[in-house]
């Protein structure tokens, strides 16, 4: 069984009265523990095409399987609580929580589970030492480096034990070196941990660390 | 971690907003309070005097006198224990002419007895010479009851004046013009807070004598009734015996008698109400404008929250709380902080009122109205908050 089934999605949006069709009949499958860079020019519908398999937005047509649940059939609240469970994202500016510490980032998403307050907090402290940040527990956003903030992000999708991560972009707002270090370790997210990776790229050095590339132009596979 | 350390958290993003919003809504649960405060002193003062004595004066006003020679017919109405003279002096302290209290002459040997269980005498000047009293009246008040010009001045009104017991005060005539000299020979205590802390007694024979030129007349006749719940009947039964008198009588319940006076006061209790409203309301805005400015700094954060998996409902909750926490705050703040000011300054307007107070019932609707203003000025952003779809969230920053 595949680990993200897209079957023949469709993605529009309408602005006044004009429909801009984004995604056109899509049709991909991503297996178990795979590693998959998406790549394409600017509005070709790669984020797009993110969103929909992580349930933050819904297809206009076709049928999205993600760990054997079709969540184009979900309604907001069951999204919702499917996304807590069983996708962790990524994004390109770390997006976290300017006045949380980095522990607290990443126990964020443990409050919507039912565990303790003391096992939510060992769940979070793995999960920095995980990323190499055992020791930056008590950092806020600001204090940390771009790669660091970057990693507590890592952290934060990882800590509610998803089995797919979405990367949007995951090293377009640091410098070589900290790319560098991020992609190792989305590498080793993948390798020892089995985790299925959708990473979002515009970088081809970035995307030759995945296991395939799929190249989307104007809302269709160009492979 | 929780949620409620979120919250706080939260609150403590723009700590100067968080501090100014706060103090707008204690300052404007302060005046609020202060407002039903007077409302409540308003009130009490209408809870003044008992529902079993009874108050006779001139059917045409307080202003009009009663001729003394309706004693004797309205004491002979079956029912009627006692009765005692109460009459309006209106005397200013011309030191301090604006420091408004207020006097009565009064007939002690009536008068003491039957407010005993309201008034207790705190302290007295020992009497000159030994002299019969009347059996249930304070053997305290003997020195004050030998001596014409002596009166009973309230405990309160002592502090606030600065009087010694045996010191002579003279006070300035405005009904009764001229220099009048008393020797302050007892000081009381209201034992009833509604009775007014502040004010003075002294001997109806004094103003009779020296300011009324023997004109047989008296302001108000006070009542005791041996049953009260007669007090209807008795009151018609005494306008009855003076219908086509010259100066017919009205007579009404002491608590009657007493709300005429802050009936006197027109729609001032109304205005204070939309004042007190329009507060709240104008409150209401500050707090809704602060909480729509603290969710829209924070869209993609609550985008990134609802891709975390928070629902739309927990976010909804959490900016809700968030406004309800700084209404509340501010709101138990001054709430309280008018409960503590206005009971703590004993204010009564020179005795025309019972001291100022702010009842526990309405801090309590104070801090309901804050915690509504919370409730309502969150609502908005809140609203706009769980609706806010993740990607046009997630678009605000990338």
């Amino acid at each position: 069984m595949s680990a993200i089934e897209v079957r023949d999605v469709y993605k529009e949006y309408q602005r006044d009265s004009q429909h801009i069709p984004v995604l056109s009949g899509l049709t991909f499958d991503v297996a178990p523990a795979d590693f998959v860079a998406l790549m394409g020019p600017s509005g070709s519908g790669k984020t797009t095409l993110l969103n929909l398999i992580g349930g933050i937005d819904q297809p206009s047509r076709g049928q999205i399987v993600v760990g054997g649940t079709d969540i184009a059939k979900l309604d907001g609240r069951k999204l919702a609580k499917w996304r807590s469970r069983n996708v962790g994202f990524i994004f390109q500016l770390y997006n976290l929580i300017p006045v949380l510490t980095a522990l607290q980032n990443v126990e964020l998403p443990l409050l919507l589970a039912k565990m303790s307050g003391k096992e939510r907090l060992q769940r979070a402290k793995t999960a920095l030492e995980l990323v190499g940040l055992g020791d930056r527990l008590s950092h806020y956003p600001r204090q940390l480096s771009g790669g660091q903030e970057q990693r507590v992000a890592i952290a934060r999708a990882l800590v509610s034990d998803p089995a797919v991560l979405l990367a949007d972009e995951p090293t377009g707002d640091l410098d070589r070196k900290s790319g560098e270090e991020i992609l190792q370790l989305l590498e080793r997210l993948n390798a020892e941990f089995k985790k299925t990776i959708v990473m979002v790229t515009h970088d081809p050095h970035a995307a030759e660390r995945a296991h395939r590339m799929v190249h989307l132009d104007k809302g269709v596979l160009s492979n | 971690m929780n949620l409620l350390s979120l919250v706080l958290v939260n609150l403590g993003r723009n700590k100067r907003r968080t501090v100014l919003t706060l103090m707008s809504v204690t300052v404007a649960l302060f005046l609020f309070c202060a407002l039903g405060g007077v409302l409540d002193t308003l009130a009490d003062a209408i809870k003044f005097g008992s529902e079993s004595r009874l108050a006779t004066r001139n059917a045409m006003g307080l202003v009009f006198p009663i001729p003394q020679a309706y004693r004797q017919r309205i004491a002979a109405v079956p029912g009627i224990r006692r009765i005692a003279v109460q009459n309006w002096f209106g005397g200013l302290d011309p030191a301090n002419p604006h420091n408004f209290f207020f006097e009565f002459a009064v007939d002690p040997e009536n008068f003491f007895p039957m407010y005993r269980s309201e008034i207790e005498i705190a302290e007295a000047s020992p009497p000159q010479a030994q002299i019969s009293l009347p059996a249930d009246m304070d053997p305290k008040l003997a020195a004050f009851m030998t001596e014409q010009t002596a009166c009973v001045v309230s405990e309160v009104l002592m502090k606030k004046m600065g009087w010694k017991l045996g010191q002579t005060i003279t006070l300035q005539g405005t009904i009764y013009p001229g220099s009048w000299p008393f020797t302050i020979r007892a000081t009381y205590r209201a034992i009833s807070q509604a009775f007014g802390g502040s004010g003075m007694f002294f001997h109806f024979k004094y103003l009779e004598q020296k300011g009324m030129g023997g004109s047989g007349a008296v302001g108000v006749y006070k009542l005791e009734l041996s049953h009260p719940e007669q007090a209807a009947e008795i009151a018609k039964q005494v306008d009855a015996l003076f219908e086509n008198s010259a100066a017919s009588t009205h007579t009404e319940t002491e608590r009657a008698f007493a709300a005429g006076f802050v009936s006197m006061y027109g729609n001032i209790p109304f205005v204070l109400r939309v004042i007190g409203l329009a507060v709240a309301f104008a409150i209401l805005l500050i707090a809704a404008n602060t909480m729509v400015m603290a969710v829209r700094e924070r869209t993609s954060e609550v985008g990134v929250m609802k891709t975390l998996g928070f629902e739309d409902s927990t976010i909804f909750g959490i900016v809700v709380t968030e406004a309800a926490v700084i209404t509340l705050g501010g709101g138990v703040a001054g709430s309280l902080l008018a409960k503590y000011a206005i009971d703590t300054s004993h204010f009564n307007a020179g005795g025309a009122f019972p001291p100022m107070t702010v009842h526990w019932a309405t801090v309590a609707t104070g801090i309901s109205v804050a915690l509504v203003i919370g409730a309502v000025s969150g609502l908005i952003p809140a609203w706009q908050a769980s609706r806010l779809r993740i990607v046009d969230a997630l678009r605000r920053v990338e």
